[in-house]
This record gives C-alpha cells, structure tokens and sequence, in this order.
C-alpha cells in the first residue's frame, strides 16, 4: 500500500509566500488572542490556588453546590461542571491558597453534601501557594529556553559543524540571561528577548539550519499557545510537557527533511538549492505523512478515552503534531533559502 | 555495530530477557527482583505537601536567646540599670543612661558575646544605645540548619505515625518535598507534620492584674496566652486567657520519652519523661516555687496550669487537655520527634483520592491499547509482512519501557503513561524511516539484499539525529520537572532509546535472517 507514490514531485517550495502568509497570519491571531486575554490562562499549578474535583453518585444542580459553598469562606470560587456530563464530576476553584484551613476538604463534603442531599466524594484536593506559583513559571519558561538552546548547539554541530560558534553563542545568552535575572529583571521579559537576540544573531552567523529549526519550533509553540488561548484552555504543568514534547516532535520531523538536504547537496548535484530543498521535502513525504498519520491515531486515542484530567494535554499535542508537520515542510526548510535571496 | 549475525542475537536476547525478569515482579511481587514499577501519587493516591520552613524565625529565636543571656550575664556581674531588649527591626538593643556601666557592659560582650556583630553606637541626650546583630554567615548557618533539622524531625513524626514508603526531601534552601503515598485521613497527617510543638514551661505572673493586660497594658516581662477548651456537649468553644511570665522555664528540649495514658475517667492524658538534667532543673523548679502556677505551654497555647503542690522529682509530667485519643497519640508522637526549630508552612498541596487513581490507570490502560491496536492495524495493512516486523518492535518496546521503569525503580504517573501512549505512536517513525528507505533504494532497481542495507545504513544516521533532539528535550523536561512531569520525561526517554534499539537492532536482526537464512527473493513491504 503507498499513499504517496515514489516519484512524487509538488512544488512546495515554490507556494512558500502563501505559507509564510498563513503562519505569521495564525502567529498574529495567537498574539491578538492571547492580548485579548491578557496573556495565557493560568491553571492553578502557575497561578496559585486551590482546585478540588468532587464527584457526585447522582446527578446535581450546580446551583446548589453554589449554595453550599456559599456557607464555608472560600474566598472568590467558581464551579463547572468536569469532563462528561453522565460522570456527575465538578470542579471548585478558588483564589485563595488558604494553608491554614487544614480541614477544608473535609469542610466542603460537608458543606456540599448538607446543601445537595448527595453523597460526595472528594476525587482530588490542590493548593497551591502564590510563590510556588510563581516559581513553577519561571522553571516553565527556563526549560522550554534551555531546550531550544541545547537543540540548536546540537542542529549547528551536526549540519554544520559549527559546534563551537553555537556552543559558544549559547553559553553566552544563558550568561547574559542569568546575569539579567540576578539584577531582577523579570523572567517573563528576558527570555522572549533573548530569543529574538538569538534569532537575529543566528542570522548574522549564518547558522541556517539551527535558524531554521528553532524558527520552525518557535512559529508551533506560538500557534498552540494561541490555540489553547483562543479555546479559553488553561496552562498547567502537563501542558508544558506537551510544549517540550512538540519541540521535540516538531524538531524529528524538521531534521528528518535536513538530513536528506544534506544528503542531496553531497551527492554533488547541480541543482539550485532551492529545486533540492524541494525535492528532498518530496522524498520525504511518505515519511512525514505517516509518522503523523500513526501520532495522531494514538493522541486522538488518548484525546477521547483517556479521561479529562489528560484531555488538555492530547489536545496540546494533537495541535502540536499538525503544526509540527506543517511547519517542517513550509517553515524550516524554506529559511534555509533566506540567504540565497540576501546574497 | 555488531556485525556478526549470532552475537547480536545474543545481545538482543539478552537485553529482552532482563526487560521481561523486570516485568514479571509487577504483576506478581513474590519473584526476584522485586522491583514493582513504582505508581505516582497521581496514580495510586496519596498527599504531596511542600513546606517552607519560616527560618527567619529561626534566627529570631536564637536572637532572643542570646538576649537572655546577656541579661543573665549582666546580672550576674552585678551590672545594674541596663536594658536588654529586642528592637523592631530584630536586632539586639543595649541601652544605658549611666555612663559608667557602659565599659562594664562592652567588657561583658568583648569576653562572652564576640558571635555578636557591633552595628553601632549612639548616644543620644543621656543614654548610650548599642545595636548589635549575628552575622550573615552566622544567620545563614542557622537557617540552613534549621531546615535540616526540621526534615530530620518530620521525617521522624512521619515514622512513627506508619505511612509505607514516605518520600521526604529537601527541595531548594527551605523547602521540604513531602510524598505520603496512599494516606487516608489527611487532614490529621497535616496536623502532625505542621505541628512546632515547641513545648515550654512559663510561670503564672500571679503580680499583675490581668484585666489590666486584657485592655492592652500588658507589663513587661509577661505576655498573655489563651487556654483553649471545647465543650462536646454542647459543641462550643472558648478561651481563657492567662498572664504568663515570657522566659520559659523550661524547654521540650531535655524530653527523653512521651506516652498516652487514660485516666479513671477514661480520659486520655500524655506523659512525659524528662532527661537527668531535665528532671533535676524540674525539682529545682518546683521547689523554688512552691504554690505558685506553672503553665505548660504548646506553641503558645496553655494547656494546663496547675499550681504547684510541692517539689516534683523523678522527672516526669503530664499534659492534660480534653483530648480524643487520636490527638493524645499525635501529641505524643510529636513530642518524642521534638520541637521543629521553626514554624513551617504547607505552601503546596495535592492530595488524590484513590478512585480517581484507579479511574486515570483504567482509561490510561484503555486508550493506550486502543491506540496501540490502531497503529498495528494500520502497520500491518500498509507494510505487510515489514509491517509485521515493525509490530513485533513495537510490543517489544512496550516491554522494554515497562521492564527499565521497574529496573531504575522510577515513578509511573499519568503523563507518564500519556508518554508511553506517545511513544506507540513515535516508536513506528524509525521503522517507517527505514522502510520508505527500502521501498526507494527497490524503486531504483537494487537487489533486494543491498536495497536493505543501504535502507538501514541510510536511515540510522537520521533516527540517531532525531531521536537524540527528542532525549534533548525529555532530559530538560526531566531537569525542570516535579513529580508527574518527571515521569512523563522518564517514559519519553525509555521510549526513544527503546524505540531506537527495536529498530536498528531487532527488525534488522529479522530483516537479516530471512534474507540471509531463508534466502527470500521477495520481500512484502
């Protein structure tokens, strides 16, 4: 069986405005969304607070679990209703990561159970404080930098042989960006700007290869978070795995198309570089389609029957395995011609 | 790599015969090596707590304390009319208006109190004021000893309340990671482990007027507590308050054992045994204030205060206070562990309750063979036979993560098995890598034997680029992460080294012996 026959031959390349078009369309649409929202949605593992999922044997109204909240201080708290509507599962947040009330789970079945006339069961109980809060963002952004980091050393040291210009550059951002975070600046703020600096010093020290895959993996990350924003989904700890592991899928799909870049412009041909980028995209097609094909067949598994607590974290990678797959055909591969143009 | 044929055989068997010797104890505990996958918290239930232990206090207390001693050195040199105190800002102040004591005063702290730093020296109309503080080596020190003996301390509290295979760490310059997996009645286990339980003995100021100190003119020296009761009858509490002198006495400090006992009303009581030195401070105690009150304090809450009948040697007491048996037994518990050096705080909680551990395993289980039957399906149906080899990788692998999560004893948590599923999924790229290879070095006409090789020997240059960005990524993922996302990074990376093994080493293996052995002139990819 063969979805793409062997001497396939579209010409991606030559469509590659029209790509570039779509993509810094859906980047702006994340960023005028996530302006909208005033920045991502934080879940409790990055805001603070506290979430408690309760499930209920029968069905309830959700006013008066309202009610019976009312009765105990929560500060201000909300309800909704958790995963499928037959599961009788709700989910209370609340503002205030209260350390003192050391009974408030036990507080609440009460509450609950006086206002409701059900019997609840406390599934799962989470408080966490401001500062952890705070914490946990800064590890979250740190890592997805250190990521991005390390994966360029290793893309300019493999494609390039440049091990020791972006061994270098990198070591000294990650310098400069501790520096800044010693004199108090807020990571929030650095790292994106460190990030465009990398860019820009990709550019001048020609690193295409490095420049095309972490404008690639940039341009997938902008658009899940702008997805998962424009959806109203809350950021949580999972969901930074998800990011991590995008990057790294995103990244397999990108080198697998430098890799026989690489491998055609050795055989010698005298092509223009751009009729051997395409026709390296073209041979690995088959490929890219069906490692997509297989990912997605297990994600959207687990999307649908594994349950709600893991449902944000398919749908970050469902979203992340299509871009991901887009953006090494349209993205990476044609930055590698950016130069040609310059020059 | 290993070129010959029969000794990657052996190294392939033997790799899979310790991934299955690992396997097996999950399912049944009894056989060698024992090494059950670990469930996270997430899975099994249990509480994650994380406290920040308030270390400040810490040096506050050794501040006062040294104020103290000051004071007691003064005394006893027969220096007079100084003032010892604690300013605002938690240094220490010396204040004098007699200007020739101030020599005696800097002689006292030059031969006893040299720990101490000189922050300044003022004098201002008539009075001298000296400000001094312990150096930022010294505060430091004793933050960071602080914390460690809190974790000594709890971990001891947790030891003896019974909770199977408690993970209790530091994290950070004051935090503790507490993990008590399968814990029940949480509540309680918070109670015990936030406890200070610093426990004083303080005298009853029986000189001034407590109306007067209720209205806010407490004299110095003293300081007012509460006695809290609950009444079950009729199911309200209330409180007594009562001055009490601030210098303790005596300290928990020099406790050696501490017990429940019930009383003939069936009341339960905790004892305590103090040490020698504890036992004869006691006596002297006791006797020196015979018919006076002494209260016996708990994180500054009176629990009794009984006067004093007559001199108590032998060194023991009890605490009375209505408790319920548990609390008797948790009060107990935390007084053999001992005191924490400062107060702690739970600043992270998740507790999970057990059915929603069963229920994430269940549909974890679920979507991930369901996924997995999708993908052999489709495998099977476009490759064919090749398709069938790549499906033996592919459970192969599943037993590979399974049997090197219970070998490195690492923890399975639901976005670890969310990892796994991933890795289904993943895992078919390096055989689809190498079959599409095939499938091309076929189309232009190469033997079926070279076709292979070269597909192999192509394709493994590439899966080795790919994979090792994706190890990249987990061991970020693994460095930045707490619990769960620790496991999601642990199962991604087994993923990938076994996916790569499955790959370059075993379907080759297969792909080498039918064409070598069974010398097939065609091949069903």
């Amino acid at each position: 069986m063969q979805f793409i026959k062997p001497d396939v031959n579209i010409n991606f390349i030559s469509k590659r405005k029209i790509a570039f078009t779509i993509s810094i369309a859906m980047i702006l649409a994340s960023i005028i969304s996530l302006a909208m929202h005033k920045g991502p949605k934080y879940g409790i593992d990055f805001a603070g607070g506290t979430q408690i999922l309760i499930k209920f044997h029968s069905s309830v109204n959700i006013d008066k679990i309202k009610a019976g909240l009312a009765n105990i201080d929560l500060g201000k708290s909300s309800v909704q209703l958790f995963g499928d509507k037959k599961d009788n599962e709700y989910r209370i947040m609340a503002d205030s990561s209260n350390q003192k009330a050391q009974g408030l789970s036990m507080e609440i079945k009460k509450a609950l159970e006086s206002s409701t006339g059900e019997k609840v069961q406390i599934r799962s109980f989470e408080m966490v404080g401001p500062q952890v809060g705070k914490d946990l963002r800064e590890k979250a952004l740190f890592a997805m930098f250190y990521a991005l980091l390390f994966i360029t050393i290793y893309i300019s040291g493999r494609f390039e042989l440049k091990w020791m210009l972006s061994g270098v550059m990198a070591a000294a951002l990650m310098g400069a960006v501790y520096l800044f975070s010693v004199f108090g600046l807020s990571i929030a703020s650095i790292i994106p700007g460190a990030l465009i600096v990398a860019i820009v010093l990709f550019w001048f020290l020609e690193l295409k290869y490095a420049m095309g895959a972490i404008v690639a993996l940039l341009h997938d990350i902008m658009i899940t978070v702008g997805i998962f924003s424009v959806f109203d989904k809350e950021f949580s700890l999972p969901i930074i795995a998800a990011l991590l592991t995008i990057i790294g899928y995103s990244l397999n799909d990108t080198i697998i198309v430098f890799d026989r870049i690489r491998e055609n412009i050795k055989k010698g041909q005298n092509k223009p570089l751009q009729d051997i980028v395409n026709q390296s995209i073209n041979e690995t097609l088959s490929r890219t389609i069906l490692t997509s094909i297989t990912t997605l067949a297990v994600l959207i598994a687990l999307y649908s029957l594994g349950g709600s607590i893991i449902n944000d974290f398919a749908f970050a990678m469902i979203i992340g395995v299509v871009t991901g797959t887009y953006s090494s055909i349209y993205v990476a591969s044609p930055i590698l011609l950016a130069w040609q143009q310059k020059g | 790599m290993l070129k010959n044929l029969s000794l990657r055989l052996i190294f392939i068997f033997v790799v899979i015969f310790v991934a299955f010797i690992y396997v097996i104890p999950s399912f049944n505990n009894k056989i060698w090596p024992h090494n059950k996958i670990n469930l996270g918290l997430d899975l099994q239930g249990g509480m994650h707590l994380v406290l920040e232990v308030e270390t400040q206090k810490a040096v506050d207390r050794t501040l006062e304390r040294m104020a103290q001693e000051i004071k007691n050195s003064l005394k006893k040199e027969h220096v007079r009319r100084v003032f010892v105190d604690i300013g605002k800002n938690n240094k220490i102040l010396i204040k004098t208006s007699d200007k020739k004591q101030i020599n005696l005063v800097e002689d006292i702290l030059d031969k006893e109190f040299r720990e101490l730093q000189l922050l300044s020296k003022s004098s201002f109309d008539e009075t001298i004021q000296i400000e001094m503080e312990l150096p930022g080596k010294q505060a430091t020190y004793i933050k960071r000893l602080a914390t460690e003996q809190a974790l000594e301390t709890i971990r001891n509290r947790i030891d003896q309340f019974g909770v199977s295979e408690p993970d209790i760490r530091l994290q950070g310059e004051q935090r503790i990671l507490i993990q008590l997996p399968g814990i029940k009645d949480t509540k309680r286990a918070k109670q015990l482990i936030g406890k200070t339980a610093l426990l004083e003995f303080k005298l009853i100021d029986e000189v001034h007027d407590i109306s007067k100190a209720l209205k806010g003119n407490v004299p110095r020296g003293s300081v007012l507590l509460y006695q809290y009761a609950n009444d079950s009858g009729t199911n309200r509490s209330h409180k007594t308050p009562y001055l009490v002198k601030k210098r303790a006495l005596l300290t928990g400090a020099y406790l050696t054992n501490s017990k429940v006992q019930i009383d003939s009303y069936n009341e339960p009581y905790v004892t305590i045994d103090f040490d020698k030195k504890g036992a004869r401070l006691f006596a002297k105690i006791t006797e020196e204030n015979v018919h006076k009150r002494l209260a016996i304090v708990l994180d500054n809450k009176i629990y009794s205060a009984p006067s004093i009948n007559e001199k108590i040697s032998g060194g023991a007491a009890r605490i009375t206070g209505n408790f319920t048996t548990e609390q008797a037994h948790d009060l107990a518990i935390v007084l053999r562990a001992g005191a924490l050096p400062a107060p702690v705080n739970i600043i992270e909680e998740r507790t999970v309750g057990p059915s929603l551990g069963s229920d994430s395993i269940n549909k974890g289980l679920f979507s991930m063979l369901v996924g997995g039957v999708i993908v052999i399906i489709f495998m099977a149906v476009y490759y064919k036979g090749a398709g069938l080899i790549a499906n033996l990788a592919l459970i192969l692998n599943i037993v590979l993560i399974a049997g090197g999560l219970a070998m490195l004893q690492a923890t399975l948590t639901l976005p670890g098995i969310a990892g796994i599923i991933l890795t289904i999924g993943m895992a078919v790229d390096a055989n689809v890598l190498i079959f599409e290879r095939i499938r091309e070095e076929i189309h232009i006409g190469k033997s079926l034997r070279s076709a292979v090789d070269a597909g192999y020997t192509r394709a493994t240059l590439t899966i080795l680029d790919a994979n090792i960005t994706t190890l990249i990524a987990a061991l970020v993922l693994f460095q930045f992460g707490t619990g769960p996302i620790k496991g999601f990074a642990v199962t991604l990376s087994l993923g990938v080294i076994a996916s790569m093994f499955s790959a370059l080493l075993v379907t080759r293996l297969i792909f080498d012996y039918f064409l070598v052995n069974r010398k097939i002139k065609k091949l069903s990819i």
